[in-house]
């Protein structure tokens, strides 16, 4: 069979070209779940990162809480309840079964490969938590020595299609020079959230990659209006370690006092006093020495840049900024069409932060511990269903030589683009705190810079992973400021100044499809039991 | 700005800075070790410091500004190699990869 494939340019052979039966785009917690579990059916698979799976991606380097509950009814319905209304009810509780399942599975399994999981007093293991590169480091073991293809520094850009099916990938080789393809009989995406190159920890790679890889073949979104995470750091610094400000008091410049300021529901004071003002922090609640020590076991690496600067947290000031984290610890990414993880492209599946994390907690993520449940459950079902739909295609990847569009001059600066569409995303005044107008001007300004840039190639090679990356960051801030636009009350994280409080008529959520034209569409969503909470 | 030290003095050309770096700042050399190529690309993640077996890497925790550091200055400090350390990822300190304490942080 020689048809010519979608995504694909007559004009390059790549240098590496591989069949596969399931190609995983991301090597994050999300990619190395799925590619195990890829493999553990028998399919013959490939794994790609843009950095190096193992050491890139949120996870990595910031380490995580996770939703490990164990199946204890009681303590179940305690945990699937405690976030449905700070979510916006967006939530199902027909997801959050089978996540927390998969989870407490999954991690029980890290403690059988060794990982060092911390014991109480009583000798017990404590699973809730863990450190990033302690956590990538074995998963990255795992993959290798499950005979998967791990490819290092290998970006995706873009997905084949073929008869309306994805059947591959291909993507610049950053260090090697040149690009690569793989055909494959089912496409994982996994690459991750968009952090805007905000310089969040270990969050400069997540470019949403893999949103617009997805909407370019077809595939839908949900809940990019749940994409205004700012993360409290050192404004001296990109930690955005944020659980431990709990134990702080938030002050102005005269180190008088920010009433009401703090790091989970007062962080909006600090959002609105940072619009005219600079802010410090000081951990001083965190009492005795006993616990100070705790904290400081706990996360190393919220210390570090500190100890580095000798600032005692716990009793100097430091200035503190906010930082975006935009989907990253938002919740908005593609449309998952079912527990299969599938998108409604055929051959095309995401996890982690690649997909829409409001089946399990609706608008909001908050202090964590969902999307690392979120990235190991649905890398689990995605994996699988991509490997039983591979393998039960006879010759999926028989389609001929292919080759890989080659880039050509536009005369375009990627480091322009960023910039500009930076500009819109990171300012509070229009991201953190939306209006109507603000969104709609930002909007009109980020179409206008997609007329010039969307369908543009880069200068050069060097320039071409950073022209998608552009391409991807601006493509992301448009889906989530028409979705913002759409919604037009404020529920989970999307805060509407202009409609400061949550409308029974819109408990639905927001779909996004198309790049020239994103056309808006509302989805009903069931919660399952809930009880009402009073807001 | 970022990465701001590789102390070429300890550095065995390994390249694994090269490898782990998620934002590829390093660049292998034929011979010699690695450069800090683009040193605006460092995202400040810390992870060439935990991979780098001899402690020759120091990054410098402002994401926005060079400092100027130098090898001397970071000795001085005791820095290079603080995190690995903290985590437990050097050999004198196996047992802190044991002491991950959320579990115990007040409710
Ligand atoms: C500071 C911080 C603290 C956090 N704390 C918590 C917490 O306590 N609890 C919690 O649940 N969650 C937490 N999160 C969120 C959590 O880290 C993410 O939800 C999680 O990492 C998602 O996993 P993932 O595999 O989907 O993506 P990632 O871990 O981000 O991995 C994505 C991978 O895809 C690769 N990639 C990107 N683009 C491409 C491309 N084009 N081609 C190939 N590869 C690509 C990247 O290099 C990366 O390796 C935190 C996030 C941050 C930033
Ligand atoms: S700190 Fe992170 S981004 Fe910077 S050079 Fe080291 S590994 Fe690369
Ligand atoms: S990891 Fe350390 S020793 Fe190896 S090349 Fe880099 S700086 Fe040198």
């Amino acid at each position: 069979m020689n048809v010519p494939l979608q995504g694909l340019d007559e004009t390059t052979v790549a240098a590496v070209e591989i069949a596969c039966d399931v190609l995983v785009i991301g090597g994050g917690p999300a990619g190395c779940w799925a590619a195990l579990e890829a493999a553990s059916i028998g399919a013959k698979v490939v794994l790609v990162d843009k950095g190096y799976c193992g050491s890139s991606g949120a996870t990595a380097s910031a380490g995580t809480q996770i939703w490990y509950v164990p199946p204890d009814p009681a303590e179940r319905e305690v945990a699937m309840a405690s976030r449905e209304a700070m979510g916006g009810y967006l939530s199902e509780r027909s997801w959050m079964v089978p996540v927390l399942d998969k989870t407490f599975e999954s991690v029980n399994r890290l403690a059988d490969w060794g990982y060092p999981f911390p014991r109480n007093d009583n000798g017990e293991e404590q699973r809730i938590s863990v450190q990033g590169p302690e956590y990538m480091r074995l998963m990255r073991r795992r993959v290798k020595n499950a005979g998967i293809t791990i490819l290092d520094h290998h970006p995706a850009t873009q997905l084949l299609t073929l008869e309306g099916r994805v059947v591959g990938a291909g993507g610049l080789r950053r260090q090697a020079g040149g690009h690569w393809l793989v055909k494959a009989g089912a496409v994982v995406l996994a690459a991750g959230g968009c952090a805007f190159m905000s310089k969040a920890l270990g969050c400069d790679v997540l470019t949403g990659d893999g949103y617009l890889m997805g909407a370019e073949v077809g595939a839908e979104l949900s809940g990019m209006e749940f994409s205004s995470a700012y993360a409290i750091s050192p404004a001296f610094a990109s930690v955005t370690k944020t659980a431990l400000y709990r134990f702080a008091q938030f002050y102005r410049k005269d180190h008088s006092l920010i009433e009401g300021a703090g790091s989970a529901r007062g962080r909006s004071i600090i959002a609105r006093t940072l619009l005219s003002e600079p802010v410090f922090a000081r951990l001083d609640l965190a009492g005795t020495d006993e616990v100070k020590a705790i904290l400081r076991r706990a996360q190393p690496n919220f210390f570090v840049p500190f100890d580095r600067r000798d600032i005692d947290p716990f009793t100097d000031f430091f200035e503190v900024k906010l930082r975006l984290e935009g989907t990253v610890r938002g919740t908005g990414g593609l449309r998952l069409t079912g527990l299969d993880c599938s998108t409604t492209v055929p051959g095309l599946y995401a996890a982690g932060d690649n997909a829409t994390r409001e089946p399990i907690c609706g608008g909001f993520t908050g202090g964590g511990s969902h999307n690392a449940a979120w990235a190991i459950a649905t890398g689990a079902f995605a994996g699988a269903a991509a490997a039983a739909y591979s393998l039960q295609r006879v010759s999926a990847t028989d389609f001929g030589p292919a080759c890989i569009a080659l880039p050509d001059t536009k005369g375009i600066d990627p480091a322009e683009i960023i910039k500009a569409v930076q500009d819109e995303v990171f300012p509070l005044d229009i991201n953190y705190f939306r209006t109507h107008s603000a969104l709609l001007a930002s909007l009109k300004r980020l179409d206008a810079l997609w007329e010039n840039v969307g369908r543009a190639t880069a200068l050069n090679e060097d320039h071409s992973l950073n022209l998608r990356q552009a391409q991807a960051m601006l493509a992301t801030a448009r889906f989530m400021y028409r979705a913002a636009l759409s919604r037009t009350e404020t529920r989970g994280m999307h805060r509407r100044e202009d409609y400061p409080t949550q409308n029974p008529d819109q408990h639905h959520r927001l779909i996004l499809s198309g790049l020239d034209h994103i056309a808006v569409r509302q989805e009903a969503v069931d919660p399952g039991a809930y009880k009402e909470a009073a807001e | 700005m970022m990465i701001e030290v590789l102390d070429t003095d300890t550095c065995t050309d390994c390249n694994l800075c090269v490898q782990v770096c998620p934002t590829n700042v390093f660049q292998a050399q034929p011979e010699g070790p690695p450069l800090i190529k683009r040193q605006d690309a460092c995202q400040t993640c810390f992870m060439c410091e935990l991979y780098c077996p001899v402690d020759a890497l120091y990054v410098e925790p402002d994401a926005d500004a060079v400092h100027g550091l130098t090898v001397e200055g970071v000795h001085e400090r005791q820095l290079f190699g603080s995190y690995r350390k903290a985590i437990g990822w050097h050999k004198d300190t196996r047992h802190r990869r044991l002491i991950d304490d959320h579990f115990r942080l007040p409710q």
